[in-house]
């Protein structure tokens, strides 16, 4: 009902209201309808071509909304343009670029930097922290392309947190990397939400989106449900999410049933 | 064969064309030089956003812009042709993202379609264009001689003390510069292509940033507040820019091939872009020189040659790149070769 953005004087990192957007006018999403709060670790979860990809993507501006508005902090998009992270999909990029895994990490600089300007010797150092904490510092000099599928994500992480953000948007990061790299992103993940940070993943994988996220948004083109992990993790929720498809559904019963043990 | 090809003397080949017609060559390399250069370091991007055939349409499209100019203005003078080079530059990019993004044409075929119907239009438009006194052809435009560069000098007269200055100052007074109390300015196209090649060159360094994150990752970059649209704009205004003003002089092959063949080059040799803008000069150059030499050798078009020099030096960065190249290659697979003994004879415990 409200159109104020601000509840009690406290803006939410990430307010959407009533969003419809889409590709070519046909709409993929419909009245999406969101409030999260500061420092929550939150995963988006839906069956492929739920419109995911694109919810980040309208939130970002990426995709022009046909209605509704999205605000970070309290305010539009633009204006706090520097407070919002972002880590695509890993398969959007070109890996045979001509770019070394610093000269990567150093582009999440650039919206620090300004037109003109060059990165300085601060923001190069920030940006072998960031290396440093996704154990990818012996790989700066290297060229993208002779890097691995978990490596790869890893840099695009060490990207996303040389960009200082307050929030945070992740497309799969989790997808094609082995058990020791999802660890210790999961793990970069909540050092993030103690520091205050507000998170929003994708993920694929039912089992372990139980264990991972503080909450969980069901998304299949319109809101499913949106709510604490337990609250929301319940056979009848994922079904509507994944409209009564057998082998993920089968997937779904497993993945509750593990949650009753 | 040795009828049709004259045979190697090194001293008409490699001598003559730097001692007895020193301004000739100079000139023509230069020109060569600067052209090869702003196409290459533009093409770099073109090759990095998989849009090499881009600047093939361009430089088709271009034609109808130049006769629209032509048939307004009655006159070939630079300004009008400039700009309808530029309009036709522009309207091309707009119609190939146009029908690329509205139908599910792919981008190689709106691009067929794109420069084809424009260069037909232009052909059409030039008929017309025959009754004037001033004419302009197809062939002028896609076939321009680099040769001619040096035929049109701009000269000023010194006076008597002005003279005895400039023949005092080392380079200025050899006879590149001074012929007689003439003092040589430079063909004019060579100025105009010195400029735009200084403006590619100060624009790339400027905007590394955002050319390199929109080219990369437009995702992000679109994130961060860079426009990659208006980027993607601006490149191709300049790729018109850059065309347009070769084309006077060279015409379409050497503009062509040069926008994919430094950067093709620079690919082989470096894994940054700074390192590649450095290959694609130092190929322009190279191309340039060993071009003169080939089409005196050959005695033909010196565009041409430059071509096929640039080729030749693409060939040996295939042959002898340190990462991918052939050589390599060979020798790689026998080091692996020792390794997987070296394996055998750990796994054995030896
Ligand atoms: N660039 C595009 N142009 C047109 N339609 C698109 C485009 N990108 C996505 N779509 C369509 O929008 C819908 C949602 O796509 P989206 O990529 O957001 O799904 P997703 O939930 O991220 O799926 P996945 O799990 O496969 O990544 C799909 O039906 C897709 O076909
Ligand atoms: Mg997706």
């Amino acid at each position: 009902m409200a159109d104020t953005p601000a509840t009690n004087g406290v803006n939410f990192p990430l307010e959407i209201h009533d969003l419809t957007a889409g590709y070519h006018k046909k709409p993929v999403l419909w009245g999406i309808d969101l409030q999260v709060p500061k420092g929550k670790l939150v995963g988006i979860v839906g069956p492929n071509g739920a419109g995911k990809s694109t919810l980040i993507k309208a939130i970002m501006g990426l995709v022009p909304p046909s209605s509704g508005w999205v605000k970070i902090f309290g305010k539009p998009y633009n204006e706090n343009r520097r407070r919002v992270g972002y880590v695509p999909q890993r398969e959007s990029v070109d890996w045979d670029f001509p770019v070394t895994v610093m000269d990567v990490v150093m582009m999440g600089r650039y919206g620090h930097v300004g037109w003109f300007k060059r990165p300085n010797k601060a923001d190069r150092e920030i940006a072998r922290d960031c290396l440093d904490k996704v154990k990818m510092l012996p790989f700066a000099k290297r060229q993208i392309s002779n890097l691995s599928g978990g490596q790869q994500q890893r840099v695009f992480l060490a990207r996303a947190l040389a960009q200082e953000s307050d929030i945070y948007f992740m497309d799969e990061p989790f997808a094609g990397v082995d058990a020791a790299t999802e660890t210790a992103i999961i793990a970069l993940l909540h050092e993030l939400r103690e520091k205050g940070k507000t998170l929003l993943v994708v993920h694929h994988d039912l089992p372990t989106a139980r264990n991972y996220f503080d909450q969980l948004l069901l998304l299949n083109m319109r809101v499913v449900a949106y709510g604490e992990t337990e609250e929301v993790f319940t056979y009848d929720l994922l079904q509507k999410t994944y409209g009564g498809r057998l082998t993920i559904l089968s997937e779904v019963a497993d993945a509750v049933g593990q949650r009753a043990k | 064969m040795s009828e049709f090809i004259p045979a190697f003397e090194w001293q008409r080949v490699m001598v003559e064309p730097w001692a007895e017609n020193l301004s000739t060559t100079f000139w023509i390399v230069l020109m060569g030089f600067l052209i090869t250069a702003a196409c290459g370091l533009i093409g770099n991007y073109l090759i990095l956003r998989r849009m090499a055939l881009v600047g093939d349409a361009i430089s088709h499209s271009v034609l109808p812009g130049l006769a629209i100019a032509f048939l307004l203005s009655h006159s070939l003078n630079t300004l009008p042709m400039f700009i309808g080079a530029l309009g036709a530059g522009i309207l091309t990019t707009v119609l190939i993202e146009l029908i690329h993004k509205k139908t599910r044409v792919k981008q190689d075929s709106a691009i067929g379609i794109t420069f084809s119907t424009l260069f037909a239009i232009g052909v059409i438009l030039i008929s017309f264009g025959q009754t004037d006194a001033v004419h302009l052809d197809a062939e002028c435009v896609l076939y321009g001689e680099i040769a001619f560069v040096p035929l049109d000098l701009v000269q000023t007269e010194l006076g008597p003390g002005a003279l005895s200055v400039v023949e005092k100052i080392p380079g200025l007074n050899s006879e590149i510069f001074l012929n007689g109390n003439r003092l040589t300015i430079a063909p004019p196209s060579v100025i105009r292509m010195a400029v735009v090649t200084g403006i590619t060159l100060l624009l790339i360094v400027v905007f590394y940033k955002e050319l390199l994150v929109t080219s990369f990752d437009s995702g992000l970059s679109s994130s961060l507040g860079i426009n990659s649209t208006v980027v993607h704009y601006a490149l191709m205004a300049m790729l018109s820019v850059i065309i347009v003003s070769a084309f006077e002089a060279v015409g379409a092959i050497l503009v062509i091939a040069m926008l994919i063949l430094p950067g093709a080059t620079a690919s082989l040799l470096a894994h940054r872009l700074p390192p590649m803008f450095g290959i694609t000069v130092v190929h322009a150059l190279l191309s340039a020189v060993g071009g003169i030499h080939l089409a005196t050798w050959l005695n033909c078009s010196p565009a041409g040659a430059m071509v096929v020099a640039g080729s030749v030096l693409f060939g040996l960065a295939w042959v002898f790149s340190p990462s991918q190249g052939l050589l390599r290659r060979w020798l790689g697979r026998e080091l692996d070769e020792l390794n997987e003994e070296e394996l055998d004879r750990l796994a054995k415990g030896v």
